[in-house]
């Protein structure tokens, strides 16, 4: 699956097309920053393909961009692509709170200049028994979470999305009950694969994948990858999460990919990989077994599912 | 103006109208314009339309009981034919490009998840409807026991809709509206029954 060149805008073009229309020296700053993160990368997608299983091909930057779950945009597929042009990733602040040192906000681009930006490339099956392969640039949760310093009572991490309904048109309705909430359990957060992604394909994180900073736990269904971060929390009891109170008997709090455990609305025993015509087996923990079934062994899946 | 001839007349263009979608949406999956997972789309949109349709025969019924449209009616068979055009095409795509024909696996699905159930049995009950749509039928039959076959629209709409109701996640205005259409179309006969004993005494 080539992407043709001219399909994406380079990286560099992007970020002076981006100067060029701010114009302010402030963002002609922060676009510097950020470029020298994302300089190794370009548009080649050549360079992701020594990170692939030998059953996987990369989805193309159009399929990964033009077919999105992120309701805040709206409901449908395609409404992350069309309406999310007025949202506005930067400036951009993640609060970190809850038991931690010292409550605070970081400027993103102070938590990326003490990152190493790498690139990662996943798996991303979504509840909804189809599934993407994504070439994401970002580094680890681990990470970040040591900048917060969290106490040693932490056991559980909370992310919130952000709420601006002005930009976010999906957020006009009550849909779900904003803003989006996540959790992970601090030793899932702790894991080497799970990942904050800023940019995919060697772009800045596109509006409608969850710019500019989201997370990506790839042996977990899609919508625990909570997008457009602002909140960092801190807990020692298991957090709410949205689609957990929204439809309980649906959605879990571990929501681990597991062919074995049905969901009332779709098989999870196969999935169609977009792109491909013929459905395929649904791999335990979406094929990340070795990295993260040690996670689980004294936890019955299908009660925690 | 809404004359039998002039309803008769339209069948044509409301056949080709009503045909053309499904024509333009093979179209777009055979030529890859149908979005990033076609599959999923073109049952989304085939079975929306079946859903449609059997909405308009339903209010198609209730519109020929205003005198000046009563000649409405002869529209009905087409459509509620066309109804079932669509949710056969509706439930080939789930069979043979969803699931491959792994019958053991459909079975399971019909079974399991209510939505499909739902789907499923809505579909049977509109084969004895459009088996016995032919003015042959009706002869044989006779008029009242053909009615009676026929009021199985009624669970095949309402089926219907709740196959729509509980497969989308979120935002259910769009099938809650579908759902309302078919409650108020359904009261209105139920009400038409309850005042017509009154009307004869």
């Amino acid at each position: 699956m080539k992407i043709l060149s001219s399909e994406i805008t380079p990286y560099k073009t992007y970020l002076n097309r981006r100067k060029f229309i701010k114009g302010s020296l402030a963002s002609a700053l922060l676009a510097t920053v950020s470029s020298s993160a994302f300089a190794n990368h370009d548009n080649n997608s050549s360079i992701y393909n020594k990170y692939l299983n030998e059953n996987d091909k990369l989805n193309s930057y159009e399929e990964i961009t033009t077919y999105n779950n992120f309701y805040e945009f709206g409901t449908h597929k395609k409404h992350p692509h069309l309406n999310s042009g007025n949202f506005k990733p930067r400036p951009w602040t993640i609060k970190i709170d809850g038991l931690v040192k010292k409550p605070q906000t970081f400027d993103l681009e102070k938590i990326l200049s003490n990152v190493t930006i790498e690139d990662r490339v996943y798996r991303l099956r979504c509840v909804e028994a189809w599934s993407m392969v994504i070439p994401w640039q970002g580094f680890q949760l681990s990470e970040l979470i040591k900048m917060a310093e969290p106490l040693s009572s932490a056991k559980y991490v909370q992310f919130v999305t952000v709420f601006r309904p002005e930009e976010m048109p999906g957020q006009q309705k009550r849909t779900i009950i904003w803003p989006y909430r996540e959790g992970l359990r601090m030793d899932e957060a702790m894991n080497p694969l799970t990942i904050l992604a800023t940019g995919l394909y060697g772009h800045e994180m596109p509006n409608q994948n969850g710019a500019p900073i989201r997370l990506v736990v790839p042996w977990k269904y899609g919508f625990k990858s909570i997008k457009s971060i602002v909140e960092i929390r801190f807990l020692d009891t298991q957090p709410e999460t949205s689609w957990e109170t929204l439809a309980p008997w649906e959605y879990g709090f571990y929501a681990n990919v597991n062919p074995n455990v049905n969901h009332p609305r779709w098989s999870q025993g196969t999935e169609r990989r977009i792109g491909e015509f013929k459905r395929r087996e649904t791999l335990m923990f979406n094929g990340y077994e070795k990295e993260v079934a040690h996670l689980y062994k004294d936890l019955d899946l299908t009660k925690f599912y | 103006m809404f004359s039998t001839r002039n309803f008769n007349r339209s069948k044509p263009v409301l056949f080709i109208l009503i045909l053309f979608p499904s024509l333009l949406w093979a179209y777009q999956f055979v030529t890859g314009n149908l979005g990033v997972n076609p599959i999923e789309k073109l049952m989304d949109e085939l079975g929306l339309m079946a859903l449609r349709l059997i909405i308009i025969t339903l209010m198609i019924t209730t519109l020929s009981n205003i005198k000046p449209l009563k000649s409405i009616v002869v529209l009905r068979r087409m459509i509620g034919l066309f109804a079932f055009y669509y949710v056969c095409l509706h439930f080939s795509t789930y069979i043979v490009l969803d699931h491959f024909l792994d019958m053991q696996f459909i079975i399971q699905d019909i079974i399991k998840r209510p939505f499909i159930t739902f789907g499923f049995i809505s579909f049977l009950f509109l084969i004895p409807l459009a088996s016995t749509s032919t003015n042959n039928m009706i002869k044989r039959l006779g008029f009242k026991l053909w009615k009676k076959i026929h009021y199985l629209i009624y669970p095949v709409a309402i089926l219907a809709s709740m196959h729509f109701y509980v497969l989308v996640r979120a935002d259910k205005t769009e099938p809650v509206i579908y759902m309302g259409i078919i409650i108020l179309l359904l009261l209105h006969r139920i009400f038409k029954r309850l005042t017509r004993p009154q009307l004869a005494q």
